[in-house]
């Protein structure tokens, strides 16, 4: 290595150190932010008056009374009546289906096959769909969004904040989960097959198999030998792997049946999805040990149909049951095109919902079933700087949300 | 009761008629009139079907010897809600072989038994319109019903003075009722069409009055007469639209043929508010969560509900079940709140405003005395997400009771909560995959 080289190279380091520097300082400071709120809801159950939460760098520095915390000086203080975590969204279509409702923004289900477990969510996620704007704009930082229930396997899901330009400036999780449908839900897509409940679980088993076969093949040959690359039997391979789960939208008790005793034929990572009949077989979701992404509270179902016993009351006796469950704005045909979790969980008040439990379904409890609860969910220590904030009750109708807050930066002013 | 009243002719004693009458007293909730300031500690006294009287506690005298009901004090009773537009009962109106039909009826599709008018009775409504489906220009006769318990749809219609059952004409412009032919393909053929059909029940009604002779008369044409009825004024228009410009055609076409009219949905009323209002032309409002599902949609916003309220329009609100649920009523009016609309707009546009738009303000929308005895006992302030319905009576008989297992099984869902079909009068097998739009349902 010559000197001038050595030279040069010192000198683009040293321009790129500063230019680094000086990136880092304007971006720490546009992620810096002190919160006080009168009312602030930690969503660990705690609940403190006057109290102040830091975020520094976009991470959450210190949590607690207001005149037990110093403000750094020069940082940028707001002031609400009542703040919250970012709220977790479990699950949604948003990104992938847009609001105006035509075929050239509805990428939530292709409807080409019953099982294409190798559709990416990152190859369609639109960051800036209105949809994300309006979730955002409801407090909503988190959003786990993808393909949606409608085929035996409809394709992969991703985690994304509410946030940014890109699809890689907006995800944390590009490829959570796979998403599943059984039950009416896997039937009525125009094809014939399949056309009922039994060949569509056929279907998908013959299709776990073969990604059994395709583990095992991997496993055995040597790295030049392998089976050549299959993008379906991949993706149903990490799912056997228990790299990703697999979360399967279903209604009815029977078909909640089906999705545990394939997840104990299988034995992969099961996250129930939807699950109307929920309160009809509990005890064996509770045996299970399996989390539930419970349907929205206000969904419509029409009598005779998968969805016909939902209840108000399944929440509540979930979780008194003891089983993990978080609420979802899930997919919706028509209007409204997407619900808001803040909504569908400030119904379940007058349902044996306490507000604490509440706002758990929509921050610490999803945030644990997706995963990402050492970075989201709660106001604590290390996590990220995601807030809501509210001028009332969270829940109370006419309470508006006021702010939202990601990972230092005010990303929405709008009154909702 | 008749078979008494013969048996005591009969056996020669003749009963006081008061002694007949059933008189009911309400205590201790706040009482919502609608027709003035709300009355903390409250008496709501009923006679029979009738309301007697609404006071204050210490300015009602409650007769000797009624059965006084003492509520909590947090309660609220409330005038039962009307619900401008719904879709409960599995109800349907014209079918897919034309754009204009306002021989169909409503009536002749309603189911009485289903789960939806219990779903409608646990959100405190008690008289509803029930109507076809957006899918058409005109789409058929709505009929305006009263919750009580009935075996037929006959023992629930509101009637009209000559007797026959009481309704609207439901009508549709914008992206909904455009299809395939027989169906217009624009906005401008749609309202040609429109146009076309009321010219022609002009003359046809013209020609009732200037035949001189019965051989002169035209010969009965259902459609005819149903539109004649809105040309009389009879029968109003109950008008589904949204974009701003489909609103400002429906005013257009109402001021050609001069029919009265209510204007639903209305997702961009919060652009064309002041001419709305100048238009006098009252408004039936639905809350949506989010924007858009359908383009006409995009622009939707709940600032509408202030918007026309400070324009001076009249101003309603409707669930159009199973797009909202009947569940949730009072949830709308609440979230035109939380947009910016007065508590006292929010109230009048859930009971008085809505009755008044289906001509039945006379007899409902408010805690009236010699009004019919219909009201909702809330557990709380009507527009709080922890309030709940309680009970909801009609006509002096209580029609939903949140402590009966079966009412409350409906109220709250569950194993068996909806009766088959219900929720198929509107949005019949909609799938995931459907993304284009529901042909024939509502909004």
């Amino acid at each position: 290595m010559s000197k001038s080289r050595n030279f040069t190279f010192g000198v683009f380091t040293t321009i790129s150190l500063t230019i680094g520097a000086l990136l880092i300082a304007a971006s720490a400071s546009a992620r810096d932010l002190a919160v006080r709120a009168a009312t602030l809801h930690t969503g660990t159950g705690e609940v403190i008056t006057d109290g102040l939460v830091l975020i520094e760098d976009g991470l959450i520095k210190r949590v607690g009374r207001f005149e037990d915390v110093d403000i750094p000086e020069g940082m940028e203080l707001i002031e609400v009546p009542v703040a919250t975590p970012g709220l977790v969204d479990a699950r949604s279509t948003v990104g992938l289906s847009g609001a105006m409702n035509q075929p050239h923004d509805q990428d939530q289900l292709e409807g080409s096959a019953a099982i294409q477990p190798e559709l990416r969510a990152i190859d369609a996620y639109n960051p800036r769909e209105r949809l994300i704007e309006w979730l955002r704009q409801h407090g909503v930082t988190t959003v786990h969004a993808g393909h949606g229930p409608g085929e035996i396997i409809s394709g992969q899901s991703l985690i994304a904040k509410t946030t940014g330009d890109t699809v890689d400036e907006a995800v944390i999780e590009p490829a959570f989960a796979i998403s599943a449908t059984l039950g009416e839900g896997a039937t009525q897509h125009g094809r014939k097959s399949p056309g009922n409940r039994s060949k569509a679980v056929a279907m998908l088993r013959e299709q776990l198999i073969k990604a059994r076969e395709y583990v095992e093949k991997n496993a055995s040959s040597e790295e030049t030998k392998g089976p050549s690359r299959d993008l379906a039997l991949e993706a149903l391979a990490s799912v056997l792997v228990r790299e990703m789960p697999l979360v399967v939208e279903v209604h009815r008790h029977n078909d909640i049946m089906t999705a545990l005793r394939l997840a104990d034929e299988f034995e992969f990572d099961l996250i129930l999805a939807g699950v109307a009949d929920a309160q009809l077989v509990m005890d064996e979701i509770k045996a299970a040990g399996v989390p539930v992404i419970l349907h929205p509270t206000m969904v419509r179902a029409w009598g005779g149909s998968d969805m016909a016993n939902f209840s108000f009351t399944t929440a509540a006796k979930l979780t008194e049951a003891g089983i993990p469950v978080a609420l979802q704005s899930g997919y919706e045909g028509y209007v409204p095109k997407t619900r808001v979790v803040l909504f569908e969980a400030g119904v379940l008040m007058g349902y044996g919902v306490s507000q604490a439990q509440a706002l758990e379904m929509i921050t610490l409890a999803p945030a644990r079933i997706l995963g990402i609860d050492d970075r989201v969910g709660s106001l604590e220590p290390g996590k990220h700087g995601d807030l809501a904030l509210f001028d009332g009750d969270p829940f109370e109708y006419t309470s508006h949300v006021v702010g939202t807050i990601i990972e230092g930066r005010r990303v929405s002013d709008t009154v909702r | 009761m008749k078979k008494f009243l013969i048996a005591a002719l009969a056996a020669g004693i003749l009963l006081p008629a008061t002694a007949l009458s059933e008189i009911r007293a309400f205590a201790g909730a706040t009482l919502i009139t609608i027709e003035g300031a709300e009355i903390p500690d409250g008496i709501l006294v009923i006679e029979d079907d009738k309301i007697e009287k609404v006071g204050a506690r210490n300015a009602v005298r409650i007769p000797d010897g009624v059965d006084v009901v003492e509520l909590e004090p947090e309660s609220f009773i409330i005038p039962g809600i009307v619900d401008t537009h719904s879709h409960v009962g599995e109800v349907s109106g014209g079918d897919r072989s034309s754009p204009i039909q306002p021989e169909a009826r409503a009536l002749d599709s309603l189911n009485v038994r289903s789960s939806g008018i219990t779903r409608a009775l646990a959100g405190g409504i008690t008289s509803v319109n029930v109507m076809p489906g957006s899918g058409h220009l005109i789409s058929g006769q709505t009929i305006y019903l009263k919750l009580r318990d009935g075996d037929q749809i006959m023992d629930l219609v509101y009637r009209f003075d000559d007797g026959s059952p009481a309704g609207g004409l439901k009508m549709a412009n914008g992206t909904n009722s455009i299809g395939e032919p027989p169906f217009p393909g624009t906005r401008a053929k749609s309202a040609a069409l429109v146009r076309s059909a009321y010219i022609k029940a002009m003359e046809y009604s013209e020609k009732l009055v200037t035949a001189e002779s019965e051989a002169d008369r035209p010969a009965r044409d259902l459609a005819m007469e149903a539109l004649g009825e809105v040309l009389s004024g009879k029968r109003m228009v109950h008008f589904h639209s949204h974009r701003h410009d489909d609103l400002l055609t429906a005013i257009r076409l109402r001021d050609e043929f001069g029919f009265r009219m209510v204007l639903h949905h209305t997702s961009e009323a919060w652009r064309v508010a002041d001419q709305i209002a100048a238009a006098g032309v009252p408004v039936s409002l639905i809350m949506i969560d989010s924007p858009g599902g359908k383009l006409e949609a995009l622009n939707l916003d709940a600032k509408s509900a202030p918007m026309l309220e400070q324009a001076g329009a009249r101003v309603a609100f409707h669930t159009d079940d199973w797009i909202t649920d009947s569940r949730y009523f009072l949830r709308m009016a609440a979230m035109g709140v939380r947009a910016g609309m007065s508590r006292d707009a929010a109230l009048v546009a859930m009971t008085q405003a809505g009755a008044d738009m289906l001509d039945i303000g006379d007899r409902v929308g408010s805690l009236t005395p010699g009004k019919d005895a219909d009201f909702v006992i809330l557990s709380g302030d009507p527009f709080s997400v922890y309030t709940r319905v309680r009970e909801t009576w009609v006509e002096g008989r209580k029609r939903f009771d949140l402590n009966d297992p079966d009412d409350r099984l409906v109220a709250e869902g569950g194993l068996n909560a909806l009766t088959d079909d219900d929720g198929a009068g509107h949005i019949h097998g909609q799938g995931p995959h459907d993304h284009a739009g529901a042909r024939g349902a509502g909004q």
